[in-house]
């Protein structure tokens, strides 16, 4: 027995004392209170954390973790929809079917399912994150200007959804986005159908009018084909995740910079 | 059985349902020291005790189970894409009462001078988040996960028919997050309810905290602190945002007509549609006479009546009603929060207005704009 026991010790430590393992991790697991401190703060993804939190903001019923499950319900999004990239291609030809394909002949074939309620939990998320934000007053000075990221993230969170929206090219997808994109024709100056548009013209010449309005520009085209399918999935894959993954560092960085998380005076 | 079908068919009718939410409303949440007084008397505040929470929770129970035994509601609700709204209407009410209970308790304390519950004495120590707080984001994201992955296990993402633009459904609907601002679209124009309202909501959030912004009553779970805006921004959230939703996806039936949950949606179903615009309700119902050529006569009453009632209403409550609460705000947040505010409330009273005067416009200048 005496000699087996010592042998597992000396794999672990050919492991966790190696040169390679060392490089990464400079810290053993801590187990007195220096190490713990040191391991947050020398870890890259540890550190968006203070060291130490007040009692009161470890309580599920203070913060619901809404924050931290938005967070992380953004990184089952990005991770299920690089794999949905790899079976999709956002043509009016092709869209449809390969949304068929991915429940039938994909392996592992609820990365769709996975996706999309993801996506609906996270708008609701990100909902009841505010929410408790509010119903705390933590929206006051210092974090007013968190509060105002905030709500930019959450308008990115519903046009990601919306954008998502139209990708499967189905019924349901391309009514709802009319429904929608309808709207962008009524923008007051800039939409075709909006109160003053006509005021926006050089003698004769309206500059805006069915192929130069606000819903061209967002769908491409004058009615959802070709043109806004593209866009969409451009935005929904690319520009949109890119911006609130902008904002959320700043969020992130403010949430720290503002004092961490609010408590009373 | 029938009878109590009707009976819920009605209720559930905004034009029944959205007045009495919206004056209990005001009652369960007081803005001010009168309505507080009567939250009081008539013990609405046990709305957030644990028996309170128990009977909100279960009444919600109730009705979602007998609405889905009627088959053609069952098939409304388990639409794939409708599913995550029964966990939005859950999750909001269990939040507000969760937020509520806290606040309530903390309220009798600060009455009792003591100091918020989410007060800590500075000389105990925080909690290391090396492995406290890291153990509880994992057993919470593992837990999120597990939820995720047995919801996509027994629920298919929809996938419909081939898109095909000659063919609309009735009724077409956006997203159910959009739903409450289609919804608006009954009562008001596309410009408004599409772009001046969305941008309005954005607006107003971002500029909450400045109009807001009295540090003393933050960092913890309060009503009778911050009464006022707590109020309001439920009322928003509840009524404006989720009760919509709510009627927008479940309520909605073809050409956006209303059903009750135990109505089936027939797309024949005829409603008379005799709406009119303020100009003719007074030149022609209440004058007599026939509409006069110059528009800007004819819709006179209306714009001025809007004009008046985002600009001159708010100077003249300044010096009266609100006298005090302008004082504290000062010019600007006063301003923009009155603003801010009868924007807002224009949806409650243009769907009142619909459903009392059947009334279409307030101001109608065909080819440009209406209101
Ligand atoms: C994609 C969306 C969002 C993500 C991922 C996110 C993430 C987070 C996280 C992780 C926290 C830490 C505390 C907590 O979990 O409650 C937090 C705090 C905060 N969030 Fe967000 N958030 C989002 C949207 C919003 C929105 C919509 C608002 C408000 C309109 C907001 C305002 C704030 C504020 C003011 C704090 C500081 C709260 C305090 O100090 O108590 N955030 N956020």
């Amino acid at each position: 027995m005496g000699p087996e026991k010592k042998q597992k010790r000396n794999l672990a430590d050919l492991i966790f004392k190696s040169v390679l393992w060392r490089s990464i991790f400079r810290t053993d697991i801590p187990t007195d209170k220096r190490g713990r401190m040191v391991t947050v703060l020398n870890n890259f993804f540890l550190h968006l954390h203070p060291v130490s939190i007040p009692r009161h903001a470890v309580k599920l019923k203070y913060t619901w973790l809404m924050g931290i499950l938005a967070t992380f319900l953004f990184f089952v999004l990005t991770i299920t929809g690089i794999l949905l990239m790899f079976y999709y291609r956002p043509t009016v030809q092709y869209a449809y079917n390969d949304v068929l394909d991915m429940a039938e002949s994909t392996p592992l074939g609820v990365m769709r399912e996975i996706h999309r309620w993801s996506a609906h939990l996270m708008v609701i998320t990100v909902w009841l994150h505010m929410f408790r934000v509010f119903m705390t007053g933590s929206y006051k000075p210092p974090r007013e200007f968190n509060w105002g990221v905030g709500v930019i993230l959450l308008t990115l969170t519903m046009l990601l959804s919306f954008t998502g929206y139209l990708l499967p090219w189905d019924q349901l997808a391309i009514w709802a986005i009319t429904v929608g994109s309808n709207m962008a024709a009524a923008t007051p100056l800039v939409g075709r159908e909006g109160p003053g548009s006509a005021l926006l013209s050089i003698g004769d010449i309206s500059l805006i009018g069915r192929t130069s309005d606000a819903k061209f520009m967002l769908l491409g085209d004058t009615r959802i084909a070709e043109g806004a399918l593209l866009r969409f999935y451009v935005f929904h894959c690319v520009f949109f995740p890119f911006i609130i993954v902008m904002f959320m560092m700043v969020h992130f960085w403010r949430i720290r910079k503002d004092g961490g998380i609010s408590g009373p005076a | 059985m029938e009878t109590l079908k009707h009976l819920l068919n009605l209720l559930s009718d905004p034009r029944i349902s959205f007045p009495i939410l919206m004056i209990l409303f005001f009652f369960i949440f007081p803005p001010t020291a009168w309505f507080e007084k009567w939250n009081k008397r008539l013990h609405f505040d046990r709305l957030w005790t644990p028996v309170g929470g128990l009977v909100m929770h279960g009444l919600m129970l109730v009705a979602l189970v007998a609405a889905t035994l009627d088959p053609n509601f069952r098939l409304i609700v388990t639409k794939p894409d409708n599913v995550p709204i029964v966990i939005l209407i859950f999750g909001s009410v269990y939040f507000l009462w969760l937020s509520m209970r806290q606040a309530r308790d903390n309220d009798q304390r600060l009455e009792a001078g003591e100091k918020p519950d989410e007060y800590c004495d500075p000389k105990r120590r925080d909690i290391l988040v090396w492995p406290d707080v890291l153990y509880i984001e994992l057993i919470a994201m593992i837990l999120c996960m597990a939820f995720i992955i047995i919801w996509s296990l027994y629920l298919q993402a929809p996938l419909e028919q081939p898109a095909n633009p000659a063919l609309a459904p009735n009724p077409a609907k956006a997203p159910w997050y959009f739903l409450a601002l289609q919804e608006m679209l009954v009562y008001f124009d596309p410009w408004l309810a599409g772009v001046v309202f969305p941008t309005l909501i954005i607006v107003g959030l971002i500029a909450l905290p400045y109009l807001d912004s009295d540090r003393a009553g933050s960092g913890f779970y309060s009503f009778s602190r911050r009464k006022l805006f707590i109020s309001l921004f439920c009322f928003g959230w509840l009524l404006l945002w989720v009760y919509l939703i709510i009627v927008g996806t479940f309520l909605r039936g073809p050409n956006w007509n209303f059903f009750g949950p135990f109505e089936v949606w027939d797309a024949h179903k005829v409603v008379p549609m005799n709406n009119v615009n303020l100009s003719e309700l007074i030149w022609i119902k209440l004058l007599h006479r026939p509409l006069p050529n110059s528009i800007l006569l004819r819709e006179a009453v209306g714009i001025l009546g809007l004009l008046g009632y985002l600009f001159v209403l708010p100077p003249l409550l300044e010096k009266s009603a609100l006298k005090r609460f302008a004082g504290q705000m000062g010019r600007m947040r006063y301003g923009l929060f009155m603003f801010l505010s009868l924007m807002g409330l224009l949806l409650p009273i243009k769907m009142i207005l619909r459903w009392t005067l059947s009334l279409k416009y307030l101001v109608s200048i065909p080819g440009w704009f209406n209101i």
